[in-house]
């Protein structure tokens, strides 16, 4: 049996993922809110968006389940020992590409290293690229290689293929059971699109998916798709590591920074008098504060604290965490004003707004009205900001990862990737694959979160619907 | 006017207190000063009196907040809040924790800041408002669609990745210009025309995209309707309706970060190697050393209440709608 952990993050992300789901069936019976959701998914590339955005995660979240592995020994009581290692599912999913490491640099799709080695046999010194222990090791000429690459290639796209259409027959059974019509005619009118919300795109998207991942897994049986780094390790497997510490930062920053910022901005707006100025004082100073400085005050701060009670930090595991939920922290405080100031307007115009009136006079208790009327109003705001601040986040930890305030540098960042990658760029013949690898998963990553935040604006703005009506 | 500017001013006394109450907090209280001197010194196998020496010759040394061994005023001055925060507000910043004068640093690197910073906010807003208005001028066609697919996809991209892209590319592989440096006085074009070009790029996506919602809420309005109905030209309305009007939220946005130049960009200045302010911030953070970090803090800040104060008053000098009560 596996030992279960739960890291502080991995906490915080299941909270998150749990309020997302529990807000969907919240919002899924009330038709106020449905709509909105609908004319979301009406939109083609906020459904394109969305798909890679939930691939992204999925990936977070299996890369949140860790575990100790028990080691194949018991202790003298008879217990089991497990091992010190923290694991996640993903690691194990990934476990090719966790263990088949190479001595250093290859490149993609290598069989033979980057780097000369010497060897001295009968007293002759000869420069030759080794082969490597993995990568393409199943070749036994370097010819077959591109064959072999192709036909890899497509026998993964033809299995993520098969995978896909079994998906896409059993969602149209499921459907065809359901509403008792002919599977046929389900099946061919998905295909043509003939459906309210765009389904032909979130399925053709999906196959997209599915046939890429499918390759690249059936090629990373045998080469390394994206190569290998200084001390070689697959490059493929720290970017996707690296994805958790990307949707962490965006997602927990503000979840951190949310509670303070509604409870301020809508008092601040509700209340008014002594208490708005009190708030808005807070809040004007923090953002005065230049957010880089703030952050990284704070953050050689915490170093310096962890390093005097470095007793306390001893678990690698622990520590990179606790700095990673730390840095989230810093970044909440530093981006919570923006939320703020913008949900105290929002508030200032319900507040003059009838029914809040209404409510006053119905002598209904100020709690009441706050939670009831005032704060449904204006949760779009927190919606669209959420959504709009995420890929700003993600983009600023690699900033802050590259002045050595991001996040552990033990830990898999895309930040960290890029930080080691400038010196490779230097070198003659340049190291490009890590740089690159690490500029698409993020590259990825934030589109589809731009695209999707825009999508989440045109649905949820009221003035979007307004114009045009 | 004079009565306005006086309250904002006024405004700002507290903001600023504030500021440096919190950075104080932050450098001082979670970390003693024992503990910044043992980091300095190397943590282990350091003595008391090491500590000690380190201390008195940056005078940390000092009580915190109140000195109880001095008499009358003594008892609050010869404190490190006094010494290191209070003096602040004269800008007296006081030496850096290897021993150089910040003032003296501040003075000489604020010039390549600007040399770098002024260009690219002057391109940039040039670059980027021709761009929303080409979008605007063909809004709701393909022009307009991939437009904003371009801009989405430019600010998508990391600003390292412009940066190192546009080092690889220009510098290393056409080798058009230094990949870093800087010199003094005309020589120095050269080093700045790369990072310049670089700041522009990474800015167009998300700034011509802002500018192009200005425009658009703009065009919305209804004195655009009554041109349109007096048959006035699309390029006309565009020019001289549309864009004077769109100038007063784009003019107070760049007023505020006006004054910020002075701090130049950090992760540019680091990468060309450019002297300036924002490098000298991150070689700080790099070496840890926390008095130019609270030095910066501090003027951070300053700068940037001093834009919003220009903001205020930059408002009233070009729409004459808006007045100073």
């Amino acid at each position: 049996m596996i030992k279960p952990v739960v890291l502080l993050t991995d906490a915080f992300f299941f909270v998150l993922i749990g309020l997302f789901v529990a807000y969907l069936f919240y919002a899924r019976s009330r038709p106020h809110l449905r709509l909105i959701w609908v004319k979301f998914f009406r939109n083609r590339v906020a459904i394109i968006a969305t798909i890679f955005l939930i691939s992204y995660f999925v990936v977070a979240l299996l890369d949140s389940l860790h575990f100790h592995e028990p080691l194949n020994r018991s202790d003298p009581q008879g217990k089991m020992v497990y091992s010190n290692e923290v694991v996640s599912v993903l690691d194990k999913l990934l476990w090719r590409l966790r263990t088949q490491s190479e001595k250093t640099y290859s490149a993609p799709f290598a069989t033979h290293a980057y780097v000369k080695e010497i060897s001295i046999e009968e007293n002759i010194t000869r420069q030759y690229y080794p082969p490597l222990i993995y990568g393409g090791s199943h070749l036994t000429h370097p010819e077959q290689k591109s064959a072999d690459i192709l036909a890899s290639i497509a026998q993964g796209a033809g299995l993520g293929l098969f995978a896909f259409i079994i998906i896409y027959l059993a969602v149209c059974g499921w459907h065809a059971h359901r509403y008792k019509r002919p599977l046929l005619q389900v099946v061919s009118q998905l295909a043509r699109g003939q459906t309210d919300l765009p389904w032909r795109v979130a399925f053709a998207t999906l196959m997209f998916l599915m046939v890429i991942v499918a390759a690249v897994a059936r090629l990373s049986l045998d080469y390394h798709v994206l190569g290998t780094d200084k001390i070689g390790e697959d490059v493929l497997y720290q970017a996707i590591k690296s994805i958790r510490t990307g949707v962490l930062i965006g997602t927990l920053t503000t979840l951190i920074m949310l509670p303070f910022a509604l409870i301020l901005g809508i008092s601040a707006g509700y209340f008014l008098g002594k208490i708005d100025d009190l708030i808005q004082y807070l809040y004007t100073t923090l953002n005065s504060i230049p957010g880089v400085l703030l952050v990284a005050a704070a953050v050689l701060m915490l170093h310096l604290y962890m390093d005097q009670h470095a007793e306390e930090f001893n678990n690698l595991t622990k520590r990179s965490d606790l700095r990673l939920l730390f840095l989230c922290a810093i970044l909440g405080i530093t981006s919570w004003t923006g939320l703020c100031r913008l949900l105290r307007a929002e508030t200032l115009k319900v507040k003059s707004m009838n029914y809040i009136e209404a409510a006053q006079v119905l002598a209904i208790p100020k709690m009441s009205v706050l939670m009831r009327h005032v704060l449904p109003n204006v949760m779009h705001i927190v919606f669209i900001t959420i959504a709009l601040d995420f890929s700003g986040l993600v983009l600023a930890e690699t900033v802050l990862s590259y002045i050595n305030i991001g996040v552990d540098p033990t830990m898999h960042s895309w930040g960290n990737m890029i930080n080691s990658a400038r010196l490779e760029m230097a070198r003659d013949p340049v190291v490009w694959w890590p740089l690159i690898a690490a500029m698409i998963f993020l590259f990825g990553l934030v589109l589809c979160a731009n695209l999707f935040a825009d999508g989440v604006r045109d649905a949820f703005d009221p003035r979007s619907v307004e114009a045009k009506a | 006017m004079i009565d306005y500017l006086s309250r904002r001013i006024l405004y700002a006394i507290p903001i600023l207190i504030g500021v440096n109450l919190l950075t104080f907090a932050l450098f001082f209280v979670v970390n003693s000063p024992d503990d910044i001197a043992r980091m300095h010194l190397g943590h282990r196998h350091v003595t008391q009196e090491q500590i000690d020496f380190w201390k008195t010759e940056r005078g940390y040394h000092k009580p915190l907040l109140y000195n109880a061994e001095q008499t009358g005023f003594s008892k609050v001055s010869d404190t490190i809040f006094f010494d290191k925060s209070v003096r602040l507000f004269a800008f007296d910043f006081g030496r850096s924790d290897s021993g150089r004068d910040i003032a003296h640093d501040i003075s000489q690197r604020m010039w390549p800041s600007l040399a770098i910073a002024v260009p690219t906010l002057l391109i940039g807003l040039l670059v980027n408002i021709t761009f929303a208005l080409v979008m605007v001028f063909f809004r709701a066609t393909y022009v307009d669609f991939w437009s904003v697919i371009l801009c989405v996809v430019l600010m998508s991209i990391s600003a390292l990745f412009y940066i190192i892209g546009g080092q690889y590319l220009v510098a290393k592989l056409l080798k058009l210009v230094p990949i870093s440096g800087y010199a003094v006085g005309t020589s120095a074009i050269k080093f700045v025309i790369l990072p310049v070009l670089i700041g522009v790029l990474s800015g167009i996506g998300a700034g011509s995209r802002w500018y192009r919602t200005i425009f658009l809420e703009e065009a919305s309005k209804d004195y655009v309707t009554t041109a349109r109905a007096k048959g006035l030209g699309d390029f006309y309305i565009l020019f001289r309706h549309i864009l004077p009007n769109a100038l007063i939220p784009i003019l107070t946005g760049v007023v505020v970060i006006l004054p910020l130049l002075f701090m130049g960009s950090l992760i540019i200045e680091s990468f060309f190697g450019i002297p300036g302010l924002g490098s000298y911030t991150i070689d700080a953070i790099a070496r840890e050393d926390f008095a130019i970090v609270r030095a910066m803090v501090f003027l951070g800040s300053f700068l940037y209440i001093i834009g919003l104060l220009l903001t205020d008053i930059s408002y009233t000098l070009v729409d004459p709608r808006v007045r100073l009560e």
